[in-house]
């Protein structure tokens, strides 16, 4: 009841952030510009950003001010180059290091020349040399802030039992059940008793982690973490890695030989030109499936949240705006339930792949 | 498909690979490892409780049942003995039955002979009476007759006469 009372207050906050940037930009200029702004903005939101910005607005003299702080940029372009993300000054200066400069532009760092110029190719690409950036952005920041709660809760849980024989105290006690439910009802119910333990801490994790940088992603923070395609290529990677590495013998004669001795060899080339191929798209397509689902749903949450805020600003009337705020209080909440739910089907499908990768034929006829 | 290609971040999956792997391996050292050693420990020591309470509760319907065939024998043979002693009574009155029967008719014999004989006696004993009786009358009679003359003669007569008679 407290955690539904708690994100409840998130939200609300939340969206007064939103409502107070958009707010800014509703004074002087006009319609079109603001559809085109709010249009921008939430663009911009969705892209993983170099500095991690809380608000900004802008002043009566038309400067922008942000409020938030830089991070580190991490280059790799004929050597390391580190420097602060201040140098950017949000994109709006070039930023000189060791006698290269190097533009923001859309998010992505670009080399230049000392005046900044971008030079685009016939399909308006930029054709700038685009060094390896390992900055530390602000999904990275959010990645560690989760990783480092998660260690501080579930630490937490783990030392309470020990205090207090075998019965949890304080935070900890609320993810118990879920952590119970996780083994039995996802681990145990597709991996099997015997093998589901090597996978637990990865089932765990992933849930967990999942699950926190949703909620993140609803908080006044606006990191769209879970929606970057690059989180969730490195999350189905790994399911893909694990699940075939720890593949048994079975499952991958399963894989080349998916009829078994059930009809002679000779009968079975002309069907294996076609299953076999079928078989090992399989496994890419699984993970794929994983990676895409999951950005596709929190990006598709935060882009519509986002629009229904800034519909708000675009009716311009207490009946419209006032409704699309309900609207948006309504997304918000399903969003919540959706972010449980990603996790929940992330690692229920994970769960599943690594189930039929270590399962041994103990029915070879049931399939 | 272009403009996700174009979106994705080498920098970012490198970090977030990284940092993720990292955090299952610590998680998995200082918090998933205790949790669910704890938690299997904690329903290990559920399961003995229960198998324990589940093995009292049939020691305790075994000595319930004990009791029970005790209590059982002990009416039985309760009713055993009541049988016995029931049937022991019933024998021993009908016996003092018996036995009152025969000597109560040994008594009543005994009385009808002494109630025989004892009429028998007084009898006897009035017949004598009876006759001495007779004698005196017989005596009064003739003492008052022959003290007159004429009634000698005349019961002399008579008893004459009776004798011819008989």
């Amino acid at each position: 009841m407290q955690r539904t009372y708690l994100t409840g207050f998130l939200f609300a906050v939340a969206l007064l952030f939103h409502i107070s940037i958009f707010a800014k930009s509703d004074e002087s200029e006009g319609e079109k510009d603001l559809k085109t702004e709010i249009d921008e903005y939430i663009q911009h939101h969705l892209k993983d950003s170099h500095d991690f910005s809380l608000f900004s607005y802008t002043k009566e003299n038309g400067e922008h001010v942000y409020v938030g702080f830089p991070l580190p940029v991490i280059l790799w372009d004929e050597g390391l180059k580190v420097f602060s993300s201040s140098k950017f000054h949000h994109g709006e200066t070039l930023a000189e290091v060791d006698g290269n400069f190097y533009k923001l532009y859309h998010s992505k760092i670009y080399r230049t020349d000392a005046q900044g110029t971008i030079n685009y190719d016939a399909d308006d690409h930029p054709t700038n040399v685009k060094p390896l950036d390992f900055s530390m952005t602000k999904s990275v920041v959010m990645i560690i802030i989760t990783g480092f709660l998660m260690f501080l809760l579930f630490r937490g849980l783990a030392r309470s039992y020990a205090k207090n024989g075998g019965i949890p105290k304080g935070v900890g006690r609320f993810f118990e059940p879920i952590v119970l439910y996780i083994r039995d009802d996802i681990a145990i119910a597709t991996i099997g008793e015997k093998r589901y333990k090597k996978y637990m801490s990865f089932l765990l994790t992933i849930f967990f982690f999942i699950w926190f940088l949703n909620m993140f992603g609803m908080t006044p923070l606006g990191v769209n973490v879970t929606g970057n395609i690059a989180i969730t290529s490195a999350l189905a990677i790994l399911t893909f890695l694990i699940t075939n590495f720890t593949g048994t013998k079975d499952y991958w004669k399963h894989l080349f030989d998916p009829l078994g001795d059930s009809m002679p060899w000779i009968a079975k080339i002309p069907l294996y030109i076609i299953l076999i191929p079928i078989e090992l798209l399989g496994i890419f397509i699984k993970p794929f499936s994983l990676l895409i689902r999951l950005y596709a749903n929190m990006q598709a949450g935060h882009i519509v949240i986002m629009s229904l805020i800034g519909l708000m600003f675009i009716f311009k009337n207490w009946i419209g705006s006032s409704l699309s705020f309900g609207l948006a209080f309504a997304i918000s909440l399903i969003e919540i339930l959706v972010a449980l739910l990603q996790a929940y089907i992330f690692t229920m499908l994970s769960a599943l792949y690594f189930g039929f990768a270590s399962e041994e034929h103990e029915h070879a006829e049931a399939h | 498909m272009e403009q996700l290609i174009e979106q994705f971040s080498l920098g970012l999956f490198f970090w977030q690979t990284l940092l993720f792997i990292a955090l299952v391996f610590l998680l998995w050292k200082y918090a998933w490892k205790p949790i669910l050693n704890a938690v299997n420990d904690r329903e290990e020591g559920i399961k003995n409780a229960l198998a324990a309470a589940e093995d009292a509760k049939k020691e305790m319907q075994n000595v319930t049942a004990d009791g029970e065939k005790l209590l059982q024998e002990a009416r039985a043979e309760r009713e055993v003995m009541l049988k016995e002693a029931r049937e022991i009574k019933d024998k021993i009155v009908a016996d003092a039955r018996d036995l009152a029967q025969v000597e109560g008719d040994k008594m009543i014999k005994q009385a009808q002979a002494t109630i025989e004989s004892e009429k028998k006696a007084a009898v006897a004993d009035i017949k004598n009476q009876v006759a001495d009786l007779s004698l005196q009358i017989a005596e009064k009679v003739i003492k008052e007759q022959l003290s007159d003359d004429k009634k000698q003669i005349k019961l002399v007569d008579d008893m004459l006469g009776d004798i011819k008679l008989n």
